[in-house]
């Protein structure tokens, strides 16, 4: 089970969270503007891969509060976690698809 | 053939040969769906000059990690068409290779606990006769005399309020049908190289002209991916990006005990699905871990609740000990349904996005498969799969059919 560390509350079990995803993909700024593979892209396509993954998870059981991890997807080490607002913070080591 | 009849060593089956520099087609793991797709491109289409290559050892990813259930009861009608199609092939396959995979027809029933799932479950079994699948809904008294020790009490927390039923679904042991594929393949010509690893693509403008591998340069004519959960990793590397997320999903067997479980069992709400091996071990499932991932294992707590709900279904299984959990990792596309076609790469071919539901497709599978890249055109069956249909808006929605939750 994974330990995510909740940027409001701390270390809670992996069962207190629900997944949601990739982070960082933002909504089109000229949504009317968009092919259909540009929508398709929008909707269906999100990054997979192997390494660290910046992911949002939202805290069920505590304060119910989304956030950000990153996370390594074959490890499964928490890397660091954090707000909605800050930017993905930078690896204290090199990571990259392995 | 007999049921009892041991199988002939793997290393008898196939030759391991050296990779050549060139072949019409090399397709990209040995799995299930790579091998099947190999035969076919033999069988059907005469093209035996074919690599398949493997970076670890034959049939041990999904194939060697999945709970080996065979049904074709899906919903929609492009999908009902392909695992019917498999399920088909697989009704005579043991014959046509000669090898003994323990195909047994013992029956699916899919459990239905709430209102919701009965309505769904009996829209499913009509949509399903209306497509010569075999199909029929269960009162809970007619679900225990098809598996006695399932618990139909309505004391339950979630109680059994009926079922569908396939007569025809059932189980094969998965690592023999791997190596029926894989002798027959390699009889007609097909080399099966273990081993080899795939890390990069030879092009030729939008052209894919061959692989670059551990073992060397590999020039092709058109080259086919079949690597489950790492489909996307390579697709990327020839600058095609495929709109499945990699999950790991994990199993478990138990000890051995008697025979005691006559069919599979399904249970999409609480989740868990059980059928007993050959040799006496309960396979059971459950859905897959929620987080993307590519570690070959799961979490603790989707066990805790998977044998949670085992026990609560079938109270014989309290006393049962797990003897060992395993993790295969899927890819995952967005309307839980595969990705089998042409890619906008010339010449490079997909299949992907079977989620959970790989094993069953297999033949399947590899016949669409091969047709596609012998032709370049899909085949009737995986033309509803392209990749383009993620920009159409022609999904096909099996999230529910799927049966496992992903």
């Amino acid at each position: 089970m994974l330990l995510i560390t909740c940027p409001w509350c701390g270390p809670r079990d992996e069962t207190e969270y629900h997944y949601g995803g990739q982070a960082h993909v933002p909504y089109p700024e000229n949504p009317a503007d968009l092919t259909d593979e540009q929508w398709a892209e929008y909707v269906f396509y999100r990054d997979n891969p192997k390494g660290p993954f910046a992911e949002r998870w939202m805290h069920g059981t505590g304060c119910r509060r989304w956030f950000n991890v990153l996370r390594d997807t074959v490890s499964y080490e928490v890397l660091t976690s954090y707000r909605l607002d800050e930017p993905r913070p930078a690896l204290p080591q090199a990571g990259g698809n392995r | 053939m007999t049921s009892t009849a041991l199988p002939e060593h793997p290393d008898w089956l196939w030759r391991n040969p050296e990779p050549r520099s060139s072949y019409d087609v090399v397709i990209v793991g040995a799995g299930g769906h790579g091998l099947a797709t190999a035969y076919y491109l033999a069988k059907n289409h005469g093209i035996t000059n074919v690599a398949v290559l493997e970076k670890g050892w034959l049939a041990g990813g999904n194939m060697a990690r999945n709970t080996t259930i065979i049904r074709s009861n899906y919903l929609w009608d492009e999908s009902a068409a392909i695992y019917e199609y498999a399920l088909k092939l697989w009704e005579r396959l043991p014959e046509e290779l000669d090898y003994d995979f323990l195909f047994s027809q013992r029956g699916v029933l899919n459990l239905a606990h709430t209102l919701q799932d009965v309505r769904e479950g009996v829209r499913r079994v009509n949509a399903n006769r209306l497509n010569g699948v075999d199909a029929e809904w269960l009162e809970p008294d007619q679900v225990a005399k098809v598996c006695p020790i399932l618990n139909v009490s309505s004391r339950t927390r979630y109680p059994v309020l009926g079922a569908t039923f396939q007569p025809r679904a059932g189980i094969a042991k998965h690592d023999h049908v791997a190596w029926a594929l894989a002798r027959r393949a390699d009889e007609m010509g097909v080399d099966l190289i273990q081993g080899c690893e795939v890390t990069g693509f030879l092009k030729d403008g939008d052209r894919v002209v061959g692989v670059d591998t551990n073992r060397g340069r590999i020039h092709a004519g058109g080259v086919g991916l079949a690597a489950a959960g790492h489909s996307s990793v390579l697709a990327e590397r020839a600058g095609v990006r495929l709109p499945v997320q990699s999950h790991p999903l994990q199993a478990l067997v138990s000890e051995l005990h008697e025979p005691v479980h006559p069919t599979v069992v399904m249970s999409n709400h609480v989740h868990v699905y059980v059928s007993q091996a050959h040799k006496g071990e309960l396979v059971m499932g459950a859905g897959v871990d929620a987080y993307n991932g590519y570690g070959q294992r799961g979490s603790f707590h989707v066990i805790e609740q998977q044998m949670a709900a085992a026990v609560e279904l079938f109270p014989v299984f309290a006393r049962a000990h797990v003897l060992r959990t395993w993790g295969g990792i899927v890819d995952v596309s967005p309307d839980a349904s595969p990705i089998i076609g042409t890619t906008p790469v010339e010449n490079l071919y997909v299949n992907c996005g079977w989620g959970t539901g790989g094993f069953k497709a297999t033949p399947a599978a590899g016949w669409a498969f091969a047709h596609t890249i012998a032709t370049g055109e899909p085949h009737p069956l995986n033309a509803p799969f392209a990749l383009e249909r993620f920009a159409t808006g022609a999904l096909i929605d099996e999230h529910g059919a799927a049966a496992v939750a992903h």
